[in-house]
């Protein structure tokens, strides 16, 4: 990992690392990627790919409106609402 | 040298539950913002989703339509991106165990010949909710009514070669989707969306790079978009550019399309299982109850058109592709007692007033057994073929059924003799010129002049005379002058 790939990373997750400290997480993700790469020498052949780590299946639930509007409660802790909506800074593709 | 050109679909539609695909609030449209959004919707930490069974059902029934495989155990992953519509930061769709795998759906062409285009597999997901970019000043308003709301997402493989095979699979699939109810198809209300991906080559040479166009909403669009995308590829390379593959978007109201900015860092989904999800498991015995409950397919709808009803095949295609559509005809043909009729009126007048009110036909103003009951009166002689149309267009302006219409036009069909003759002498009187034109011509010309009497005839009796009984009369009357 270098600091090109950090700052990619960085932008995907909407974080902000600066140039001094890209060279540090980068060690740190590298160190991370080495205990991947110990895993994946394990060999695996005939285990099935796992999905999660629980040995058990989905409950599903019945189609059925349970949640009432609570909208006011909501957006009692939004930084700013308008006309029934929450706003944010203006984003357009 | 010709172009070939190479189109994919992806579909997006939603589910009718009543709920949506993790919580418990409501999927009706039309509400208040904010007011079916729970805090799952809106990702409150320490929150948790469940997954609707209704949603899973649909979904089975959906690929048992297109005969295709289903995944005895599927789970979900987080697809990650920002935006403001995405309250956790990801959607939670599926990539590596799609409910749905590979199926097919076969298309009718214009000239009758047929094309089975293969999906790849179609996979449960979350839509997102609504950004409202104008009214809030320099802001974004967010609307997350629709945020979880279930969707299916239809893959289907690059067999696709032209806007007519697109909007025919469009459509077909719209059929197969509104026939087992598991989505209204509303396009307007955004119930079907297509992302259509296309490219161009060179007959045999490796596919070219594609575009993606997101978000069509109406099969006109999809044509539309389609051929200015393939005509702007054509040339950019017949010009010496390359194509880049972009998201695009296409503006059907003023016919322009552009490309999306921003998008190219964020094409890095970095999936990954979801890990608030375990994996759904179902067996053969829940598949079969789906199957159980499956109502009619547009294709088994078309067999029993032909067999049962006696409609040619081109009728039954027409008639059986829309669920809608097909019970107002069945509606109509059951009243009317005549298939053939039902069938004609459906495809012709019902089907011109719709287009020019751009309506769909559960908006149609009248229902089928309306149409049945016009019909009746028809074949009873009550009306002419030509007073039926008005008496169509009253009805469709909401004057009431046919017999209403009838009685308070006062349209009825003058079969009665007595007043037929008189009308017939009338006008015989007034064309002495033609009758004598008449018994001078050759008999076996004869029949050829009789049409010069009709409209003056018609004209008499407001259009109201029984065309076959003036004809009769008429016949007498002139021979009894030879």
């Amino acid at each position: 990992m270098d600091r090109s790939d950090i700052a990619k990373l960085a932008e995907l997750a909407r974080l902000q690392i600066s140039n001094e400290h890209a060279d540090e997480v980068a060690q740190s993700i590298t160190d991370v990627l080495a205990l991947v790469d110990q895993l994946q020498a394990a060999n695996t052949e005939g285990v099935s790919p796992m999905a999660h780590p629980l040995d058990a299946v989905q409950r599903l639930r019945a189609d059925v409106v349970t949640e009432p509007n609570q909208r006011e409660a909501f957006q009692a802790q939004a930084p700013a609402t308008d006309k029934g909506h929450y706003l944010v800074p203006k984003v357009i593709d | 040298m010709e172009w070939e050109t190479v189109i994919g679909l992806e579909v997006h539609v939603q589910l009718a539950t009543k709920t949506k695909i993790f919580s418990g609030s409501s999927t009706a449209f039309g509400a208040e913002p904010n007011t079916q959004a729970c805090a799952i919707d809106l990702a409150m930490p320490g929150t948790l989703p469940v997954v609707n069974a209704e949603a899973y059902r649909l979904a089975v029934m959906f690929g048992l339509g297109i005969d295709a495989e289903i995944a005895k155990r599927s789970f979900f992953e987080r697809k990650n991106y920002f935006y403001p519509d995405v309250p956790k930061g990801y959607q939670t769709t599926q990539l590596d165990s799609p409910i749905v795998g590979p199926g097919h759906v076969d298309i009718t062409l214009d000239d009758g010949s047929t094309k089975s285009i293969r999906i790849h597999h179609a996979h449960l997901e979350e839509d997102a909710g609504k950004s409202v970019h104008e009214g809030f000043y320099d802001m974004s308003g967010i609307d997350l009514n629709r945020a979880g709301t279930p969707l299916i997402e239809i893959v289907s493989e690059p067999d696709i070669s032209n806007s007519e095979e697109a909007v025919a699979f469009a459509k077909k699939l719209h059929g197969i989707v509104t026939s087992l109810g598991i989505s209204d198809g509303d396009m307007s209300q955004g119930s079907m969306r297509f992302d259509v991906n296309i490219s161009v080559r060179k007959p045999g040479d490796e596919l070219g790079t594609r575009t993606e166009t997101k978000n069509l909403n109406s099969f006109k669009f999809m044509e539309d978009c389609i051929a200015l995308e393939v005509e702007r590829q054509i040339d950019l390379i017949e010009n010496g550019g390359k194509i880049k593959q972009e998201t695009r978007l296409y503006n059907g109201d003023t016919g322009v399309a552009r490309s999306m900015r921003s998008k190219e860092e964020a094409n890095d989904y970095r999936y990954f299982p979801c890990p608030d999800l375990l994996p759904v498991e179902i067996d053969d015995e829940y598949i079969e109850a789906v199957r159980s409950t499956m109502p009619e397919l547009p294709s088994a709808r078309k067999a029993r058109f032909i067999s049962e009803l006696g409609l040619s095949d081109y009728d039954a295609e027409t008639l059986s592709s829309d669920a809608v559509q097909a019970s107002f005809f069945e509606q109509a043909a059951a009243t009317a007692s005549d298939a053939k009729l039902a069938a004609n009126w459906v495809m012709g007048e019902v089907s011109a007033h719709l287009n020019s009110d751009e309506i769909s036909i559960s908006e149609a103003p009248i229902t089928g057994e309306l149409l049945g009951g016009l019909i009746v009166r028809i074949k009873d002689n009550t009306i002419s073929n030509k007073i039926a149309k008005d008496v169509f267009e009253a009805m469709w302006a909401g004057e009431g059924d046919a017999d209403s219409v009838i009685e308070a036009k006062g349209l009825k069909q003058v079969s009665d003799t007595g007043a037929l003759e008189a009308i017939v002498d009338e006008v015989l009187a007034a064309s002495e010129a033609m009758v004598e034109e008449y018994i001078n011509t050759e008999e076996s010309k004869r029949k050829k002049k009789l049409g010069g009497f009709m409209g003056p005839i018609m004209k008499a009796s407001k259009g109201q005379a029984n065309p076959r009984a003036v004809n009769e009369i008429l016949l007498k009357k002139l021979n009894e002058r030879l």
